[in-house]
């Protein structure tokens, strides 16, 4: 027996409302633990460094420039008079004027100028430079980031891996990434490793993505893309170069075979039925591309855009309520019989 | 005659039809800008509101309040009021229309009729675009709109179609009142006010006024392809039968940078009218000023790819963008400066009008310095389209566009009912309204540098976001209570202020010269200009009105007013001025018909629509102008 929470999950009755429910209340809880974080002020690699150091003098600056601003205000406040209305001087109607011209041209051409000249040559020269996309054939590894409504599929070209919505890459090594889209603009974005690039349809952008850390990185789409941009994370895994290289092998690999008759019925019902028509589990018939690769589900952390944990729980209610999760997601709710539920999930958890 | 005969005789040559009918039919550019501030409220109120229920969804994560569709059409309509049927219609339309023939003394707009027409357009694209949020087809993409995602394919139904047809709706109205601008300052300035007497008020809303006029055809031509795409079934955005996805971008940044300048600087013009009157100084270095509140928004023309970095344009290109970026930065400053110093070298007097622009002051300058940030390339690409990006803008145009425009709203009120306000209220307003908008608006910093995009109807926890959310609601709902204190202020000063008589602050320009509220005809005499503070030029004044007790310089014989050379101000000619007329209204309405026609896909009762639209013209040109006199 499935380990579901709520005891009948395809009746249309009020207990499954109630489950439903639940499962809502649940979600927040455990969105935390989907891991990664996403902060630009914790870099994970040169470029994001580069980046999050020029932020932190600029910010020093700009506090200096409003304090200065602040603190003019602040004195005509101090050395107000209360003379009242209708003082002005006609013999001097220009009180100050000519230190005053010193000030604003001092304060409002020299001094600007000499900062954004610095600006610009700091960051549009140097840091342009050491965060911008590797020159072509320059990198041992190329990772294809393609955005879809809503979600991200990678590519490793030179090999059959494709995976959703979580992408590994060696450490310490430098990956060209290229951004493109299926459908409308998206923006790859993994803020510990490197600025943003947008997917244009008909342009292959590309990005730098190097990380100097093992660990989970957090990313997400920073372009608007319709209903669920909000649910369109990805998780970058860093890995010593030997796992990665053997995470590749496995992902290269066509299916597993179904290991248990439930697993076996469950293949049945999904090259059979709908979820073969949108999606992929390459070895077997299943050819879609509407919907994520599936090959090796198993192996991922997450469903949905980093939105829900990869359990046996949220992998059946995702099934048969996905619109719950993602309101206009492209897939279709599908009221499964019980027994057609758990020989799919039984056969899409057997997907390592 | 005496004086007063010919103020009476004035006052019967330019009074406007009673009731209703007068308003429908008006010509005068006060009763225009007071419907215009009316109506921009209304739709503020909408906007606000809009952005109370997005900051209300994002309290906390995981929230329920609205769902994702219902979201995307708030943020989006949020934005397309805010910017097209509040800011420009309120500094532009409101502000501009009352107050403009007033500073250059003048009696009307140079094109009074299409002044009015301005109005009904507006008003018509207003009540159309918001016809599609009660019908459940409010536009959904954005205001910035990107294509694909705004295609027929990704974006079926009305939504998109009202948003392009809106907007050329709406740019009508606004190309019209920015030629109208151009024309009232060039032409129409009191003869001796030479370019170098002009207010700096001026100077600002001729340089918003140019803006407007060359940046809105490159929206108008973006929203006529993107409605051709979407229904006849072109291709000018479609990647697969060789248009491009990014002209659109580039289309809509041209006329979308300008168009930052558009809203701040006639803010910037009501800066400069408010700082001599409170500090009772001229403001410093005022030939760079003026120079400044032109270039900047000339500079401003030539930056616009700023908002597309992440967009993979080759390096070089980027480059060139990001030191525009920093050129822009230096006419800005030049006036951030020669504010502050005209406060330090004036007698400030922080009333509630300056406290507002010292408000200004400081919110500008911080969303400028998060600008100039921008210019940093990899910088930019890090935080675009986070909230990093929202706190910027709304740094900027909250701060440095609608405080001036609160700030005005305390400054004029006086000269438009004749009362005074409530100083103690309208300081406590300004206050809570700064409190909450840096509440509001500074943790969007944090939140945007910890990684949150824009345009997401909800965010997972566990990432920090939280805390930050909660202040931005929390000061959000600070700042409403801050707006309604203001108002509720203006609304109980208009019934029991204390009467302002015309000058309660001494103010330097020649609206001050004049009765609160202004009679119809505005001035009773064409005044004397030698100076840009020729309200403070007594011996001017004194003349004025040695003259109408002479009869001089009165134009009483007709509904008349003088036209001046452009640049220096002499005596050109005398011309007479139309009265009330119903073509406005019935142009704007059989121009109304023609976009209800193209929404609903009627294209023959589109060719009718426009025959109805050519006969409304050919009514309005069959009436000449002419006197009414008893």
């Amino acid at each position: 027996m499935l380990g579901y929470p709520f005891s009948d999950l395809t009746s249309r009755g009020t207990t499954w409302r109630r489950g439903i429910a639940a499962a809502a209340l649940a979600v927040p809880t455990l969105l935390a633990g989907c891991g990664g974080s996403q902060d630009t002020l914790a870099p994970h690699s040169h470029a994001a460094s580069d980046i999050s150091n020029l932020f932190w003098v600029m910010t020093g600056i700009a506090f200096g420039g409003l304090a200065l601003v602040t603190g003019l205000l602040v004195w005509a406040w101090v050395r107000r008079r209360r003379r009242g209305f209708g003082s002005t001087d006609p013999d001097d109607p220009h009180p100050g004027e000519k230190p005053a011209w010193f000030v604003v041209v001092g304060g409002g051409v020299v001094f600007p100028l000499m900062v954004v000249i610095a600006l610009f040559i700091v960051g549009d020269w140097a840091i342009i430079n050491v965060t911008e996309a590797p020159s072509a054939s320059s990198t041992t590894l190329t990772v294809d980031a393609v955005g879809h409504q809503w979600y991200w599929a990678f590519r490793y070209p030179g090999t059959k891996a494709v995976t959703a919505d979580e992408m590994h890459i060696p450490v310490d090594t430098r990956v060209n990434l290229v951004a493109t889209t299926a459908d409308v603009i998206h923006s790859f974005w993994v803020p510990e490793l490197n600025r943003k690039i947008d997917t244009i349809p008909g342009q292959q952008n590309r990005i730098l993505l190097y990380a100097n850390k093992v660990g989970v990185y957090r990313g997400q789409c920073a372009e608007f893309c319709g209903l669920q941009h909000a649910h369109m994370g990805m998780l970058v895994f860093v890995q010593p170069k030997a796992q990665f290289q053997a995470w590749l092998r496995k992902q290269a690999a066509p299916a597993a075979a179904p290991a248990t008759a439930l697993a076996r019925q469950g293949q049945d019902a999904f090259l059979s039925g709908p979820c073969s028509s949108c999606h992929t589990i390459r070895g077997t018939s299943a050819r879609g591309f509407v919907g994520p690769d599936l090959t090796h589900l198993a192996s991922r952390t997450t469903l949905a855009g980093v939105l829900i944990p990869n359990s046996r729980t949220y992998l059946a209610h995702w099934i048969v309520d996905s619109q719950h999760f993602k309101p206009g997601n492209q897939m279709p709710d599908f009221h499964l019989g019980r027994s057609k539920l758990d020989s799919l999930v039984a056969y899409l958890e057997g997907l390592r | 005659m005496s004086a007063a005969a010919y103020e009476e005789r004035l006052e019967r040559m330019w009074q406007s039809r009673p009731g209703v009918l007068g308003w429908l039919m008006t010509t005068d550019h006060k009763r225009i800008g007071l419907l215009y501030f009316w109506t921009t409220l209304v739709l503020f109120a909408a906007g606000g509101t809009e952005a109370l229920i997005m900051r209300t969804q994002l309290i906390q994560p995981n929230q329920h309040v609205v769902g994702p569709s219902t979201y995307d059409e708030l943020f989006t309509m949020h934005g397309v009021t805010m910017i097209f049927f509040f800011i420009i219609p309120m500094t532009t339309g409101a502000f501009g229309n009352y107050l403009l023939p007033l500073m250059v003394g003048a009696r009307d707009m140079a094109f009074p009729r299409m002044n009015a027409l301005s109005y009904w357009i507006f008003l018509g694209s207003g009540i159309f675009i918001y016809t599609s949020l009660f019908i459940g087809q409010a536009p959904n993409a954005g205001w910035f709109d990107y294509l694909p995602l705004a295609n027929a394919k990704y974006d079926p139904g009305h939504a998109i179609d009202f948003y392009c047809l809106g907007i050329i709706f709406n740019g009508i109205s606004s190309s019209l009142t920015a030629g109208n601008f151009i024309v009232t300052i060039l032409k129409m300035r009191a003869p001796g006010m030479s370019f170098n007497r002009m207010p700096l008020f001026c100077f600002a809303f001729l340089a918003a006024s140019w803006g407007l006029l060359f940046a809105l055809p490159s929206l108008t031509a973006d929203t006529i392809f993107l409605f051709l795409d979407r229904n006849i079934g072109t291709h000018f955005f479609d990647i697969a039968k060789g248009g491009s996805a990014l002209l659109w971008q580039h289309l809509f940044w041209i006329f979308g940078h300008p168009e930052v300048y558009i809203l701040i600087v006639p803010a910037f013009g009501i800066a400069t009218e408010i700082i001599p009157a409170f500090t009772q100084r001229r403001v410093v270095a005022f030939p760079l000023v003026a120079v400044a509140e032109l270039l900047v928004v000339f500079i401003g023309f030539g930056v616009w790819a700023h908002h597309m970095f992440a967009t993979g344009m080759p390096t070089v290109t980027v480059v060139f963008f990001a030191a525009a970026t920093g050129v822009v930065v230096i006419p800005s400053t030049i006036q951030v400066f020669a504010w502050c110093m005209t406060f330090v070298t004036g007698n400030a007097q922080f009333k509630t009008p300056l406290l507002f622009i010292a408000g200004f002051i400081f919110m500008f300058v911080a969303g400028g310095l998060t600008g100039i940030m921008f210019l940093a390339v990899p910088f930019d690409q890090q935080v675009t389209d986070t909230y990093f990006v929202i706190a910027h803008f709304h740094y900027i145009i909250f701060g440095a566009a609608v405080f001036p425009i609160f700030g005005g709203l305390y400054f004029w009120f006086p000269k438009v009912t004749g009362k005074l306000y409530f100083e103690l209220p309208g300081q406590i307003s300004f206050w809570i309204i700064f409190i909450g908008t840096n509440l509001l608006f500074f943790p969007m910093h944090l939140v945007g540098l910890a990684g949150m995009p824009r345009r997401n109807y909800t965010y997972p926890s566990g990432l920090g976001w939280g805390a930050d959310n909660l202040a931005e609601t929390i000061g959000s709902y600070i700042t409403t209570v801050g707006i309604v204190v203001l108002l509720a202020n203006l609304v109980y000063s208009y019934f029991r202020g204390e009467p302002a008589g015309p000058d309660p602050w001494h103010g330097a320009t020649l609206e001050w010269t004049i009765p609160s509220p202004p009679p119809e005809y505005n001035f009773a005499v064409i005044p004397k200009v030698s100076s840009a503070y020729a309200n403070w030029d007594y011996e001017d004044r004194a003349e004025d009105r040695r003259k109408l007790a002479e009869g001089i310089m009165v134009l009483e014989q007709g509904h008349e007013q003088p036209v001046s050379s452009p640049v220096d101000g002499w005596w050109a000619e005398i011309v007479e001025m139309p009265h009330d007329s119903p073509w406005p209204i019935v142009l704007a309405l059989a121009m109304a018909v023609v976009f209800i026609l193209l929404l609903l896909h009627l294209w023959m009762g589109f060719c009718f629509g426009l025959a109805g639209v050519v006969l409304a013209l050919l009514g309005w040109h069959g009436e000449e102008p002419q006197e009414r006199e008893a």
